[in-house]
């Protein structure tokens, strides 16, 4: 079973979910071997009826504890581009589509989806490029993104507030 | 009219006290050794609490008791600052149960929400603010960018200029962040005692930042 895994974490994205439900979408992503979708939605007020036949289903919902599952299950995520998700998703190793929501302000979203892709470890698009880059992109050009290391910040906190052993 | 002088007299020595007396605050303070450090913290909205609880996931039992400070409209951040610390204890046994509370303050800005009208949001959440950060009276504010961060760093600011207390406040700008800094951080660059960048560009174009690389 080839999994795609949609995401908006806790914000409100109708364009993307309504865009990747479309009928034209949905044939793409079938015709690329795909026999699930899983729409997390969140705020969104867009929300499409799931279904299931027995080539392909469609499930639906607006949040969980964790994503954990999903994402462990996914073949490719397609995700908004809030660091959360993006982040969660490279560390589980998954190929990563980001969109980028071109109605919020300012945008700054944008900043990290450009710098990861620089890096090569996604590939980023808008609602309106995401059915051209599902059929071109090639996942295998995909790099291995390298955890943080948060161990840096708290040896350099415990120094600066005196904790240091 | 001399009332009026007099009194325009005194506002101008009251600015003046308080203006030198933030200078005082914001100065590099001497390093003071301590065995334990009462830490607050602002947990924003979606990626601003995973990213905060991954900073403080990497702290030493040291910094306890922990206060966390969230809007009170987000029972996500809630419930995964209740999930974080739940795990935190079952991973270490040799440690007393770290103490941690969380506090709920009026959220200063929704998303999309007009500038302009943010000023008064903002001002209506340091109404609440002053007085959480005074019962508290952290030793260290650590933060990432919501907007709640704002009323709760300058309440901290406050604490130093009143002389209850100088508050370490640390900001580390999100991950989200290569280029340019939020709208948060521009205010706290200036007024923070460490500010933290991931980015090598943000790095160069703020020289007096931390750069530790990527750090979530």
């Amino acid at each position: 079973m080839k999994c795609l895994f949609v995401t908006v974490g806790t914000t409100s994205f109708d364009d993307l979910i309504a865009c990747v439900s479309a009928h034209d979408s949905l044939q793409i992503i079938k015709s690329l071997g795909y026999n699930r979708l899983i729409l997390q939605i969140g705020r969104g007020t867009v929300v499409p009826e799931p279904f299931s036949t027995e080539s392909f289903t469609l499930d639906v919902y607006r949040y969980k504890e964790s994503l954990k599952e999903d994402l462990q299950k996914a073949d490719l995520v397609i995700s908004h581009a809030g660091a959360g998700s993006c982040l969660e998703t490279l560390e589980k190793g998954k190929p990563l589509v980001v969109v980028i929501n071109e109605k919020l302000m300012n945008n700054h979203q944008l900043e990290l989806a450009r710098q990861l892709h620089k890096e090569g470890h996604l590939f980023y698009c808008t609602c309106s490029t995401l059915p051209g880059l599902l059929q071109s992109m090639d996942l295998s050009t995909l790099k291995c993104y390298p955890p943080g290391q948060p161990e840096k910040f708290s040896a350099f906190l415990d120094k600066v507030v005196g904790l240091q052993k | 009219m001399v009332c009026v002088l007099v009194l325009a007299a005194a506002v101008g020595a009251v600015a003046v006290v308080l203006l030198f007396r933030l200078w005082v605050v914001l100065r590099p303070q001497d390093v003071t050794p301590r065995a334990s450090l009462n830490l607050l913290v602002v947990a924003g909205s979606g990626g601003h609490t995973t990213e905060i609880l991954r900073l403080v996931g990497s702290l030493s039992s040291a910094y306890s008791p922990r206060h966390y400070v969230i809007a009170d409209t987000d029972e996500m951040s809630a419930n995964k600052i209740n999930s974080f610390e739940l795990d935190q204890a079952n991973r270490d046994y040799n440690t007393m149960c770290t103490q941690y509370s969380i506090h709920r303050i009026p959220r200063s800005r929704e998303v999309q929400q007009s500038w302009l009208s943010t000023v008064f949001t903002t001002l209506h959440s340091m109404w609440l603010s002053f007085p959480l950060v005074h019962r508290v009276k952290p030793d260290l504010v650590l933060c990432n960018g919501p907007g709640t961060c704002i009323p709760i760093c300058i309440s901290a600011l406050l604490l130093g200029i009143l002389g209850v207390k100088k508050v370490i406040i640390v900001y580390v700008e999100s991950i989200c962040r290569v280029e340019t800094l939020s709208m948060s951080g521009k205010i706290l660059f200036h007024l923070s005692d460490h500010f933290i960048v991931q980015w090598p560009t943000l790095k160069e174009k703020y020289p007096k930042s931390v750069y530790l690389g990527r750090i979530v």
